[in-house]
């Protein structure tokens, strides 16, 4: 027997007032009327984004979840300056992103940390780069490396560390450059399980201490829900916002919460938003996890 | 249980004994062969050397003679009754014996010229090598630079590839005559012709490495705050050097193989002029102890410059 769910739409009180005080925060970040379009074959053209509104207010953790090729990874890089727009405009604390800059740091799937440079030299790259003296740059960057706990790896290069050592190098290199927000492409995409889910709690346990703000792309619902305030679902061909979850699953986050009610009816509704045309073999594994996650509860 | 046969498994690692086991069989391989063809007097030997003349008119002690007029020779001796011709198979003068090549190897270095003015082989060798390193650092000079715009710049590459693309097939050799014409008969036309020879391969190969530089890097630099040419000296450069080192070890090699050609043009010079004196004479031996000298050369220059490269590039190595 199913245990009913509550519709994550009925929010409770506190979930209210945490919503509106995030409204109240000013926006760092604004997509107006986002367009963007690549050449395919000589003259024909694809939408990949079709008129993307939205916000992101100052600290909060937005996840951009969608189904492979709902372009939100090009959505991640448009923000981030790597590609540019075909149609609207991206607001950056009010000013137009026409490049990348340190205000945007990014985090990608593939590290990208430089070979040649070992983790210490990694993450005081981005400090150097404005101006910071040697000395200077390197302490900054050993209060980085404490941060994300790799303290005694400062002088390892990138090959010498595990995938997830790597990505804290990685968000350390991006925070130090003192991005006022946070771009992160699948970041623990290529890593195992474990270490993934590991690396969401460090991620959390990281952005308490930085005055940072986070947009995040994966197509892992319990990522996503773990991690956001807020969820942009994205719909495919072209990509459009689907919805915009408030997300209710109180925080501090803890991985207990994944079988919670709240954490289940917005998974279940994601579920609907991403995969609409699912078949009946899905929807019996479905109601399977709900059996289940009603009896935890 | 034994493991199964191994040996024709494709991409098995060997051991590092197999390894140097290997190395060692490659070496052995063509000395051995070398070896055979030199000592057991029935694998070849076409000829007979004359170690005593006999009453013949014709043999002298010394002489490599074919051996059918050898014994047509003796044959005839017999018939009027005189002393024979003594000889043992012979391979030609050309193919000395390994233990004559490795004496030369010596020999080679302690004979005086025979003619006052010609270079001893050690002079010989140090001119090819300043002709050869002058010839590459020069087209380094322009050829690195090059390729790593044309690989980094698409408007570069535009306005330099088609042109190198039609240039890289005109054979170095053919502007022999030209360099002589511009640059006179001394080393300048010969450092002229490896450069020619090298410089226009060097930018497209430079160029492929660079363009095969990792762009997330670049991405990633520029999310960091690096804009414009600092991002080629900054992000780029530094993860290719290791490939650029690699290339240009290569790209030496290939110098080599022009030093050649560019020492015959203007006058024969260096350790091609030595190579075809020692020829003319017919002192086999030491011609094969100076292409030899060529082989060693080249192979430590490169030990040399991997071994600098393990050393200026850890992080390659590091895993």
């Amino acid at each position: 027997m199913t245990v009913p769910l509550p519709d994550y739409h009925t929010q409770s009180e506190a979930v209210r007032e945490r919503f509106e005080a995030l409204r109240a925060r000013p926006q760092i970040l604004r997509i107006e009327d986002l367009v963007k379009r690549f050449v395919v074959k000589g003259k024909d053209e694809a939408t990949i984004l079709d008129g993307i509104n939205f916000a992101v207010h100052k600290r909060e953790i937005v996840t951009i979840i969608g189904a492979s090729g709902c372009g939100k990874s090009t959505l991640l890089r448009l923000v981030a300056g790597l590609e540019d727009c075909s149609g609207g405009r991206i607001l950056m604390d009010g000013r137009e992103v026409f490049a990348p800059g340190p205000d945007r740091g990014m985090v990608f799937q593939s590290y990208s940390l430089f070979p040649w440079l070992t983790v210490l030299r990694n993450v005081a790259f981005g400090l150097k780069e404005k101006g910071k003296g040697t000395s200077i740059a390197e302490a900054e960057a050993r209060t980085w490396i404490d941060l994300v706990g790799l303290a005694g790896y400062e002088d390892h290069y990138p090959s010498q560390l595990s995938g997830g050592m790597r990505q804290r190098v990685a968000i350390a290199r991006a925070l130090a450059a003192g991005p006022q927000v946070l771009l992160m492409d699948e970041p623990f995409g290529a890593l195992d399980a474990q270490t993934r889910s590991r690396m969401q709690a460090y991620l959390l346990e990281i952005w308490k201490n930085v005055d940072v703000t986070i947009l995040f792309v994966t197509h892992d619902l319990d990522e996503a829900i773990f991690l956001s305030d807020r969820i942009l679902v994205l719909l495919p061909r072209p990509g459009r916002v689907g919805e915009v979850i408030e997300n209710p699953v109180p925080r501090p986050r803890s991985m207990d919460q994944l079988l919670s009610p709240e954490f289940l009816a917005v998974k279940r509704r994601l579920e609907e938003l991403i995969h609409p045309e699912s078949g009946e073999e899905d929807n019996k594994f479905h109601m399977l996890k709900l059996t289940q996650a009603g009896d935890e509860a | 249980m034994a493991y199964p046969d191994r040996t024709w498994q494709p991409f098995r690692a060997l051991t590092p004994r197999q390894g140097l086991a290997a190395w060692v069989l490659s070496f052995v391989l063509p000395l051995g062969l070398w070896a055979v063809v030199s000592y057991v007097p029935f694998v070849w030997h076409p000829l007979m050397k004359v170690s005593s003349a006999g009453d013949s008119m014709v043999l002298q002690v010394g002489d490599r003679v074919d051996r059918a007029d050898f014994e047509k020779e003796n044959a005839g001796l017999k018939a009027e009754g005189k002393a024979l011709a003594q000889g043992e198979p012979a391979n030609p003068i050309f193919l000395p014996a390994p233990h004559e090549v490795a004496e030369a190897l010596v020999t080679a270095f302690t004979t005086p010229p025979r003619r006052a003015d010609d270079l001893w082989l050690h002079e010989s060798l140090t001119k090819s090598l300043q002709v050869i390193l002058w010839g590459f650092f020069l087209s380094s000079l322009i050829g690195v630079p090059l390729g790593i715009l044309c690989g980094a710049y698409g408007w570069v590459r535009g306005a330099v590839w088609p042109f190198f693309e039609f240039f890289r097939y005109l054979p170095a050799p053919a502007f022999g005559a030209l360099c002589v014409a511009v640059l006179g008969i001394a080393d300048a036309p010969k450092v002229a012709i490896i450069v020619i020879g090298t410089l226009f391969q060097q930018v497209l190969v430079i160029a492929n490495t660079t363009a095969k530089a990792d762009r997330t890097l670049v991405e990633a630099g520029q999310t960091l705050g690096v804009k414009g040419p600092r991002l080629l000296t900054r992000v780029v450069l530094p993860g290719i050097l290791p490939d650029v080192w690699k290339d240009q070890r290569i790209l030496l090699g290939w110098a080599w193989t022009y030093l050649i050609v560019a020492e015959v043009v203007g006058s024969s010079s260096g350790i091609t002029y030595f190579i075809n004196q020692q020829a003319k004479y017919r002192i086999y031996d030491h011609v094969y102890a100076a292409i030899g000298m060529i082989g060693i050369l080249g192979l430590t220059m490169d030990a040399g410059l991997a071994w600098l490269g393990r050393r200026l590039f850890p992080w390659k190595e590091a895993s």
